[in-house]
């Protein structure tokens, strides 16, 4: 799948996945599945890792529901997830594959393991006879 | 009676509990999903027992966690 995200809500990610640096920042994507195929991303949500550390996050239920109503007052839909690894590529860890339960969604990981050259990668994950498939999205900043 | 699921009216039989609406939407790996219902969380344990009345308006949120390690 091809997915367009615009240049000032990869920055808005960016911008908070270095300011919750060291511990690892997350939230939600929104907007449009278009006719052509494409998805396109047209609200981030910056939300809290509830964790708090550098090597997991969970996104507040409270928060995703804040945001899920949000979405849907503004005529979005859901599309996924993002949070940033501070010291790991831009890919699943088998923690991110075990906890990707919606074949639905695209999950985004910004790297940040080399802060000058960050890393967004968008990701779907699926379960076939019992196991967690990943295939790399399409990702556009337009 | 009708109940408002993820923003969509629906109509349920009367007495229905979130497990059996849980089934009915056909929700992909259920353990992993948190109910609400009129913006309160209800308890996993609590899904068989909590029955729905007209009107309420239910949400399911995919747990949404990971972590680089």
């Amino acid at each position: 799948m091809r997915i367009t995200i615009s240049q000032t809500d990869y920055e808005s990610i960016l911008d908070h996945a270095r300011k919750n640096l060291p511990e690892e920042a997350c939230g939600l994507v929104a907007g449009q599945d278009l006719s052509d195929g494409t998805r396109a991303i047209n609200k981030v949500y910056l939300l809290t890792n509830i964790d708090h550390t550098n090597e997991h996050f969970s996104i507040d239920p409270k928060d995703q529901l804040k945001a899920i109503k949000d979405m849907r007052a503004n005529g979005l839909k859901p599309l996924g997830n993002w949070h940033s690894h501070p010291e790991s590529p831009s890919r699943p860890s088998e923690e991110d594959k075990r906890l990707a339960n919606d074949s639905n969604a695209s999950y985004l990981i910004l790297s940040l393991m080399d802060q000058n050259k960050p890393v967004l990668n968008a990701f779907h994950v699926e379960t076939v006879d019992g196991e967690k498939v990943v295939r790399k999205e399409e990702l556009i900043i337009v | 009676m009708t109940i408002i699921v993820a923003g969509e009216k629906k109509e349920v039989e009367d007495g229905l509990n979130v497990a059996k609406l849980i089934e009915l939407e056909k929700v992909e790996t259920p353990e992993y999903v948190t109910v609400s219902v009129n913006e309160e969380f209800i308890d996993n344990g609590a899904f068989e027992s909590y029955i729905l009345k007209e009107g309420d308006e239910i949400e399911f949120l995919y747990f949404m966690g990971g972590g680089e390690r």
